[in-house]
């Protein structure tokens, strides 16, 4: 049991008056974390943007989606933490669960699944504050106060980023001062810090250099074994090197919503897919 | 070579020179749009400087410990100015106290949580239309709706709430500015670590917009603090011994002051009024200058 696993068992003792605990325990027996999503469509407004798409996220695996710009994979990604709530005119269909409870039920509060379900964005997006305090902004959201809390939670979050011990003499430094791919890690340990099942990756690489790249692709093989990755890539080698399972998402026209078009083990992806679209696609030749 | 081969170099060389002719003509261009534009640049820097200069020149001999300190004598022609500078802060004090709250929160509303309807943008264009309407005009208004209709008199708060409204508009504007300049994705950030709407404004976004809400506040305030139009029926007296004791008692003020010893004091001391010149422009000066170092300082701190 590594720092992050403890961390998650402290996290359901915390959340323990928001959740619901029984079936958490009961969960938490299995690898918590996975989803489940039947038939999900989204519209924006009247125009329907994805449709049909079932899909199965296994627990403590990298699942990345891949497909050509506006396919509406990043649309995808945040139906997982209902982050398409935020944009009024965004409608989602279908059913998608995780851990069997249906999140997208008028009963499952947005923000309690946010702390379950993490998200890092594209670009790196620290809040205009110390370091300590952009790790710790979720956490005092969930209101944990106590310094020694705050103190152990921020350095497991940068530890599980590997961003620790490049950081940890200048904790209270301003967030901006560092690097864009340290600015991305510290991203990543301040979405570790309110001990999510799930973190969403919407392209976390595409604004940065290859080395930077490097360490956050390292931080995410180590984070699987304790958290479910999905992660929205543009770069087919990147999805090759880190994922688990790969799915492949097409809009042939933009008269048609996007399809889910293949998913499977990366591997097989890679070296067989069944789809002549998936191998089009994944030898380069179009999108 | 072959003929069509020697034709098509001929012709590069050609252009070349076209080409070198034209960079030739662009760079003269530019150096003569730089002189013209820094010329003018210059131009203006020498307006403030000669208006900043002359004030210091002809107001510089007035100051001293009484002219600070004391009361008017010889109605104005000899003395002090102190109870104009402290009705002047007391009004613009006040006026602070009610702009800033209400503004703040208006320029939330718009840049956070109001919808992009008609009826909005109606607001939007209201008050971008306020912030033209001129100052002689919220004067009457404030002798209207305050002095006479909600029955204050002519008093600090009628004058501080005729203010407000002349400086509201600038502060609503600047505070909508401020939080549209902070990017999405900071915000999407904040909710998606599970934290609400409201938390996000509070812990996120206002304080990153914070340094140009205040610097727009400050520009808006000081603007209010020279003026004379709406203070001139609503409070502002030509002359009192002591200062005001209740936000119901007229007041003195600087801009009022010069106004009134020009038009209406028979043989007015000049270097008096350009001595009280001289500490509203220094006043507000300090003011806008400390606003702007406070906000360079923090900007380097804060880049997107």
């Amino acid at each position: 049991m590594n720092v992050l696993e403890i961390a998650r068992d402290g996290m359901i003792a915390v959340a323990a008056p928001l959740a619901d605990v029984s079936a958490r325990a009961a969960e938490s027996a299995h690898a918590p974390g996975s989803f489940k999503l039947s038939d999900v469509g989204v519209a924006y407004g009247r125009d329907l943007v994805i449709e049909g798409v079932r899909m199965d996220i296994p627990a403590q695996a990298v699942t990345a989606l891949i497909g050509p710009s506006g396919c509406g994979k990043s649309t995808l990604l945040r139906c997982l933490n209902r982050m398409n709530d935020e944009f009024g005119t965004v409608h989602v269909y279908g059913s998608i669960t995780l851990d069997g409870e249906n999140i997208m039920a008028r009963s499952m509060d947005p923000v309690e699944l946010r702390m379950r379900v993490g998200q890092v964005f594209q670009r790196p997006n620290p809040f205009p504050m110390s370091i300590y305090d952009n790790v710790a902004y979720g956490p005092r959201t969930q209101g944990i106060r106590r310094k020694d809390d705050l103190d152990v939670i921020v350095e497991e979050s940068l530890r599980g980023a590997a961003l620790w011990e490049e950081v940890k003499n200048s904790l209270k430094r301003h967030a901006f001062e560092l690097s864009g791919g340290q600015q991305q890690r510290l991203c990543i340990a301040r979405a570790l810090a309110t001990r999510p099942e799930v973190l969403l990756m919407d392209e976390p690489c595409s604004a940065l250099d290859p080395i930077s790249t490097q360490q956050i692709e390292d931080t995410i093989t180590e984070l699987k074994s304790t958290v479910t990755i999905v992660i929205v890539t543009h770069n087919m080698q990147q999805a090759a090197r880190i994922s688990d399972q790969t799915a492949f998402m097409l809009r042939e026209s933009l008269e048609a919503p996007a399809h889910l078009i293949e998913i499977g083990a990366t591997r097989t992806m890679f070296t067989n897919p069944e789809d002549v679209r998936t191998e089009s696609y994944i030898t380069g030749r179009f999108g | 070579m072959s003929g069509k081969l020697k034709a098509l170099s001929g012709g590069r060389a050609v252009a070349r020179t076209d080409g070198r002719a034209r960079a030739r003509r662009a760079r003269g261009v530019e150096a003569v749009a730089r002189l013209v534009t820094g010329a003018i640049a210059l131009a203006v820097i020498g307006v403030a400087v000669f208006v900043l200069g002359y004030i210091v020149y002809h107001g510089i001999g007035a100051i001293n410990w009484e002219f600070l300190t004391g009361v008017p004598r010889d109605q104005g022609r000899q003395g002090g100015t102190f109870p104009a500078i402290v009705g002047t802060l007391l009004v613009v004090g006040t006026t602070a106290a009610l702009t800033v709250p209400i503004g703040v929160m208006a320029g939330i509303y718009l840049a956070e949580f109001a919808p992009r309807t008609a009826t909005t943008r109606v607001i939007r264009l209201s008050i971008t239309n306020m912030a033209g309407v001129p100052s002689i005009v919220y004067g009457l208004f404030g002798l209207a709706a305050f002095v006479l209709l909600a029955d204050l008199g002519r008093s600090i708060i009628a004058a501080a709430l005729t203010l407000t409204c002349m400086t509201l508009p600038v502060v609503i504007t600047a505070t909508e500015e401020a939080l549209r300049q902070i990017p999405q994705d900071v915000r999407q950030a904040s909710l998606a670590l599970g934290a609400t709407k409201l938390r996000t404004i509070g812990r996120v976004v206002l304080p990153a917009a914070g340094p140009g809400i205040i610097t727009g506040s400050i520009l808006g305030l000081a603007r209010a603090a020279g003026e004379t139009a709406p203070i001139l029926f609503t409070g502002a007296v030509f002359q009192m011994r002591q200062i005001p004791d209740s936000p119901l008692s007229q007041f003195m003020s600087l801009p009022y002051h010069i106004y009134a010893q020009v038009t209406s004091v028979p043989n007015w001391n000049e270097e008096l009024i350009w001595g009280t010149a001289l500490v509203l422009v220094a006043g507000v000066g300090f003011v806008s200058v400390m606003a702007a170092i406070w906000r360079s300082a923090q900007r380097k701190k804060v880049t997107w």
